[in-house]
């Protein structure tokens, strides 16, 4: 679904993406994993244009996207740390939303109800804590079903009740056929999500494998443990 | 386009910095005018606070505005929004809205008092201006990253357009005043849409007279119609041209 081929991105002097080449297929359930300053981010942002890439290109679904601005349409995404225009209320955000993305899709307000966010629909964004922004967010990628989900360290700030809904509604869309990726910090609450594992550390891919593969490489059954045996075998 | 150019505008007439500006303009043109009791004379009073002020408030403005909006544009950047929509749509909204206010504040008083050719050239103008600086505006937004250098940029530019311009020109013109230089003057007036605009409106005010010999070769060449569709098509590349250069980096710029 996604295919990105030799991507480079260089800012100033740093490489944060250096050669990558990944493929995403529908269905799958992602984890892009590595140390800060890896590239997981930027390797996000370039998948959703926000970054363009120095070289390489990225395809989705067979179409450069660097021309096709409309694939975008098919992903929802979740920023590391949303920013919102500060004078706007969450309503007034939502639905401009709406309003820009048309009435095409089917709008799944799951997440809405399941956060309670109507009852704050006229709180302004700038009043909002971090927690209910990541709330949010996490509303408007998945409001309008789209077909990818991109989620940036979706649970950094969310209280347990609510990082649980979110893991639930991101289980119920994979099984949906979504194709989903994920960075997270927090191996642990990955385990039960993922079918994938990405690796990338100083803007490099080091290895894509599915999780089963990771397990008999390692011979560990947790993915922090797997993970940690793997960074420790190349610090050796 | 046509949703977000409406996002843009209700939120820049929310903003109390539009409010103020139309208000002063209303204020000063009513003063002006009451001030003279021949109107001609207070349009002329008017048009040297109008060269000024429109320009200045339309590049800061515009400038401060589209910094402020960097959460707004990453947010439509992510959605299905093709990003020179994004970038045409923030520039119609502020170009819209200052001209808007030109209009209310400058314009209505105009037409109140001088409604002639020379008060519809006048009201021409300064809409022209507005769209022009908040053209600038956009393109100096998106070649510096820094908020506090971009504004510097945007103040230096009003700067260069209002005062410094106007001083080199006067250089030139004691430098080589052993020249015939009013024809070359016409070329060198195109290089600064402000006085471009100060020359559309002196000409139809009838006072290049005034203005010895150069003013006569203005006269025959700007109020002619070559001259004056020369001068507007002259402002429309003022507005075109930043407003592409700055659309195409926006194309490629990381966010």
């Amino acid at each position: 679904m996604i295919i990105a081929s030799n991507v480079s991105k260089k800012f100033g002097k740093l490489k944060a993406l250096d050669n990558v080449s990944v493929t995403c297929n529908k269905g799958e359930c992602i984890a892009l994993i590595g140390p800060n300053a890896s590239g997981k981010t930027t390797l996000i942002k370039t998948i959703l244009g926000i970054v363009v890439q120095d070289s390489g290109f990225i395809t989705f679904n067979g179409n450069n996207i660097l021309h096709h601005w409309q694939y975008r349409e098919q992903i929802g995404y979740m920023p590391q740390t949303g920013r919102y225009p500060d004078n706007m209320t969450i309503g007034h955000v939502l639905d401009m939303m709406k309003d820009i993305r048309g009435d095409k899709a089917i709008l799944d307000e799951d997440l809405i109800n399941a956060f309670e966010l109507k009852a704050l629909m006229n709180k302004r964004m700038r009043t909002l804590s971090g927690g209910t922004r990541q709330k949010v967010s996490a509303s408007l990628a998945f409001l309008f079903s789209p077909s990818v989900l991109i989620l940036d360290e979706p649970t950094a700030g969310l209280d347990p009740v609510a990082s649980e809904i979110l893991k639930e509604k991101i289980i119920t869309e994979n099984k949906m056929g979504r194709l989903i990726l994920i960075t997270s910090h927090i191996l642990s609450e990955l385990d039960d999500l993922i079918t994938q594992v990405i690796y990338m550390q100083e803007g490099q891919v080091c290895f894509h494998k599915s999780i089963e593969e990771l397990r008999a490489d390692t011979g560990e059954e947790k993915l922090n443990k797997a993970i940690a045996h793997f960074m420790v075998k190349r610090l050796k | 386009m046509n949703k977000i150019i409406r996002y843009v505008m209700a939120d820049i007439l929310r903003n109390r910095i539009v409010l103020v500006y139309t208000v002063f303009l209303f204020i000063t043109s009513f003063s002006m005018f009451s001030l003279e009791d021949n109107t001609s004379k207070g349009l002329l009073s008017l048009l040297n606070i109008i060269l000024i002020i429109v320009p200045l408030v339309s590049i800061i403005f515009s400038t401060i505005y589209v910094y402020n909006s960097a959460e707004f544009i990453e947010l439509l950047v992510s959605q299905p929004l093709k990003r020179k929509t994004i970038w045409l749509s923030l520039f119609t909204g502020l170009a819209g809205s200052l001209s808007l206010a030109f209009f209310i504040g400058a314009g209505i008083p105009v037409l109140l008092y001088q409604a002639n050719t020379t008060g519809f050239m006048m009201i021409a103008m300064g809409v022209l201006l507005s769209i022009i600086f908040a053209a600038i505006a956009m393109l100096a937004v998106v070649k510096t990253r820094d908020k506090a250098r971009g504004i510097g940029v945007a103040i230096l530019l009003w700067l260069y357009f209002s005062l410094l311009f106007d001083g080199l020109v006067l250089f030139l013109l004691f430098q080589f005043a052993d020249y015939p230089l009013e024809k070359p003057m016409i070329a060198v007036a195109a290089f600064n849409p402000v006085d471009l605009g100060r020359i559309m409106i002196l000409i139809q005010m009838d006072i290049s007279s005034m203005m010895g010999y150069t003013g006569a070769i203005f006269k025959d060449f700007f109020g002619t119609y070559t001259g004056v569709t020369f001068s507007f098509s002259l402002m429309l590349l003022w507005i075109v041209v930043p407003v592409w250069l700055s659309a195409y980096k926006f194309n490629r710029k990381d966010l």
